[in-house]
């Protein structure tokens, strides 16, 4: 490329300026201009899925279902976890905070391979298009996990358009790890040694690990299946010798590390945005960075803690437990360590803060759940029941979500260029909490009773929870639709922001807001580690 | 783009920067490609391990020679194509097309022997996994209609790899004829090399668990 002409300023000559028309953004090779593509889709895509939520808790606001069908409601959930866990909670964070601000903090021009990352989008787009058209046929009813030989011979939707689409998303998830992984090996700024890179960059280094290695695992899998349904032969089908229970160890050696893919990149976020709100040191480099690496280390051998019921032997079960009580130790390190750095902090509570503050005390009820489940004992008994989804998404929802949310505050001035309103953020975040809280915490004491999950009816005795449950969705919804109004104000409105508004530290804070095409217009060169206060003052990109 | 003889993309500091990383991405991308083939084996070999007999009997239904050509044809396609490789590495934009040339012809002589030739025969063997008159019967009927079923799945995807690959072989060729690649800047053909290479790997782990094991 020869040398581009750049004007840099506050707006103008910003990456947002720099070509207006339609085309100008849908062949863009600019990492900043492809996450903002990605935020729009899957902004689209967690509206669609959180209307499946609503419908799910609407028909379990009475014992019997409100909707009265078993079969539309199982239609619901699995579209419900079909879009969240591939086309929203897979992808939010690394593809948009991720793509916009890994070279940012690396100090480099773009990510390694710009075109690839444009790929990955249409990739994402076609395979969104192909889950979102076996939806509209009538969808599917296997629930997000296509066990087999309900996937393969009884479903009476429609599978393979949607594991078809799920499979294309995965070579999105796959190009994108990828891109992140040589980006961070070779496109260090001079003197960004490897412990001197934000904690963000090493949660993104360590889930790029999983998504390139456990995604095609995945892929594999879910081609056998489609290929089993229009065969109607293949090698879960115990009729010539297969095995459903491969099935179920090969999709959850992709899953589980999965979990851990939705789950990282939100240890990142919070891991910038506590020693930002702090104003201080984050605490314990070193153990946090490497708490990243062995969480994806270890992610690869506790799968089987999602079988323990689905026939296996006593002493497999055994390894599996100890090896998933193993991933929760690094887990806790960073809980401690966030603690940690906020202890003595001078603390401010803006509204990303809120939303850290939020995630750590839903993440670590979520993460200590996850023992009683990954015990032996006690998963007979919780397995199958709503304590699994309660459980879950108090990580996924309590934990990611807020996560997602806190960075999206956190860098949204470096983003548009504007300062969303605090206040509101602040009553958005609050509420969240709240109708989190209440919509969730009701499902592990349903769970503990024993009422079994993905029933479209339940015994009487169940209803007071499940209203409660059914309230706070509704108060959780509203409190997402808050953050769509005021972010969307506040690109017209907004205050403009300053390149440092939150005084971080952080490479992405010394250029402007929002950053020139290049982010760079003079390579930085790095002299100390990433959390040093006071940041040095922002560098004007004016040529 | 830049006209200088070696061009690099504005994030990298030079030519052999941006060489290095490409080559690294391609690894990694071959990284992924080894756990998509592993799990279709790990399952391949965790089926046959329940139904021996049936997978052998299966082994037996197929045609050796053709495999046993076909592992010669493509090993002597990335021959040819490492040969392009130092070709270029020392000028010879000619040598690396003519190499690159024969890597395409014996790509396709692999597709035409194994599609045209091998496919057709299986299907008048009787031996697609799913129809009702399939040529093994008795006790070893289910497991060597599994055995057809990770056949035709492995050999299919394979081949799809190899039509990317002879893809990717035309566009060097087409770059080359353009005179773009110099002893200083071939990041694509090495790039390409590699990937080449690898489907050529799997080929080889391939023909033993079609052809040969159970066989005898």
């Amino acid at each position: 490329m020869s040398t581009t002409v750049v004007k840099a300023g506050e707006i103008e000559g910003s990456y947002l300026t720099d070509g207006t028309t339609i085309r100008s953004w849908l062949l863009t090779t600019d990492h900043k201009r492809i996450a903002l593509l990605y935020l729009g889709s899957i902004t689209f895509f967690f509206f669609i899925g959180g209307i499946a939520a609503a419908l799910v808790r609407l028909n379990l606001v009475v014992p019997e279902g409100l909707l009265n069908s078993a079969e539309t409601y199982n239609r619901l959930f699995t579209m419900h976890g079909v879009i969240m866990v591939w086309f929203f909670l897979v992808p939010a964070v690394p593809v948009t905070l991720g793509n916009f601000v890994i070279p940012l903090m690396l100090g480099a021009r773009d990510l390694a391979f710009p075109r690839l990352n444009l790929a990955s989008w249409y990739l994402f787009i076609a395979g969104g298009a192909l889950a979102l058209w076996a939806l509209f046929l009538g969808g599917s009813d296997t629930g997000w996990t296509f066990y087999t030989p309900l996937s393969t011979s009884y479903s009476q939707g429609h599978v393979v358009l949607m594991v078809a689409g799920i499979f294309l998303s995965g070579f999105s998830s796959i190009a994108t790890g990828l891109n992140f992984m040589v980006s961070i090996h070779r496109l260090r700024a001079p003197g960004l040694t490897w412990y001197r890179m934000p904690v963000f960059l090493w949660s993104l280094y360590s889930l790029s690990v999983l998504m390139v290695l456990a995604t095609p695992v995945l892929a594999i899998t879910l081609l056998l299946v489609a290929l089993e349904r229009i065969f109607q032969i293949g090698a879960f089908d115990p009729a010539v010798g297969g095995d459903p229970l491969l099935f179920q160890h090969m999709f959850w050696f992709y899953s589980h590390p999965a979990v851990y893919i939705m789950i990282l990149p939100g240890f990142g976020v919070i891991s910038e945005i506590v020693p930002t709100f702090s104003r201080k040191r984050i605490f314990g480099y070193k153990f946090i960075v490497w708490a990243s690496v062995s969480i994806a280390v270890i992610s690869f051998f506790v799968w089987g803690h999602h079988m323990f019921v689905s026939g296996m032997s006593l002493y497999a079960g055994v390894v599996f437990s100890i090896l998933s009580y193993m991933v929760a130790v690094p887990s806790a390190i960073k809980v401690f360590n966030w603690l940690g750095t906020m202890h003595k902090g001078f603390i401010h509570f803006d509204a990303p803060m809120l939303y850290a503050l939020g995630f750590i005390g839903l993440f670590t009820i979520g993460g200590v759940t996850g023992l009683w489940l990954a015990a032996l004992g006690a998963d007979v008994d919780l397995t199958q029941t709503y304590f699994v989804v309660a459980h879950f998404h108090y990580v996924m929802v309590g934990g990611m979500v807020s996560a997602f949310f806190g960075g999206l505050h956190y860098w949204w001035p470096k983003i548009t260029g504007r300062m969303y309103p605090e206040m509101w953020a602040r009553v958005a975040a609050m509420i969240m909490f709240m109708g989190f809280n209440l919509t969730f915490f009701p499902q592990f004491i349903l769970g503990y009773l024993g009422m079994p999950r993905r029933y479209s009816s339940y015994p009487p005795e169940f209803q007071v929870l499940n209203v409660l449950s059914s309230a706070g969705a509704t108060i959780l919804a509203s409190a997402y639709l808050l953050p769509l109004g005021y972010l969307v104000w506040s690109l017209f409105r907004g205050a403009r922001a300053p390149a440092n508004p939150w005084h971080a530290t952080g490479l992405e804070w010394q250029t402007s807001s929002p950053p020139p095409t290049v982010n760079f217009v003079h390579t930085p060169v790095v002299t100390q580690g990433p959390y040093e206060y006071p940041p040095p003052e922002p560098v004007q990109q004016h040529v | 783009m830049s006209e200088s003889a070696a061009p690099h993309d504005f994030q990298y500091a030079d030519t052999q920067h941006q060489a290095q990383t490409a080559i690294a991405g391609m690894w990694l991308f071959l990284a992924t490609e080894v756990l998509f083939f592993g799990g279709l084996i790990l399952a391949w070999i965790y089926c046959r391990h329940w139904n021996q007999a049936g997978f052998d009997a299966g082994a037996r239904a197929t045609e050796l020679w053709i495999g046993t050509l076909n592992t010669f044809i493509l090993v002597t396609s990335s021959f040819a194509y490492a040969t392009g490789l130092a070709f270029i590495r020392v000028g010879s934009t000619r040598g690396l097309i003519r190499c690159c040339l024969v890597t395409a012809a014996l790509g396709l002589t692999f597709l035409g022997l194994k599609f045209g030739l091998e496919w057709h025969d299986d299907f008048a063997n009787h031996v697609f996994p799913n129809i009702s008159d399939f040529k093994i019967k008795g006790p070893e009927q289910g497991g060597a209609r599994l055995f057809f079923v990770f056949y035709f799945i492995s050999t299919g995807l394979h081949g799809l790899h190899l039509v990317g690959g002879i893809g990717l072989v035309t566009w060097i060729i087409l770059r080359a004829r353009r005179g773009e690649f110099t002893p200083q800047y071939h990041t694509p053909v090495h790039v390409v090399g590699l990937y080449w290479s690898f489907v050529d790997i799997v080929w080889l782990t391939l023909y033993p668990l079609i052809y040969l094991i159970g066989r005898g």
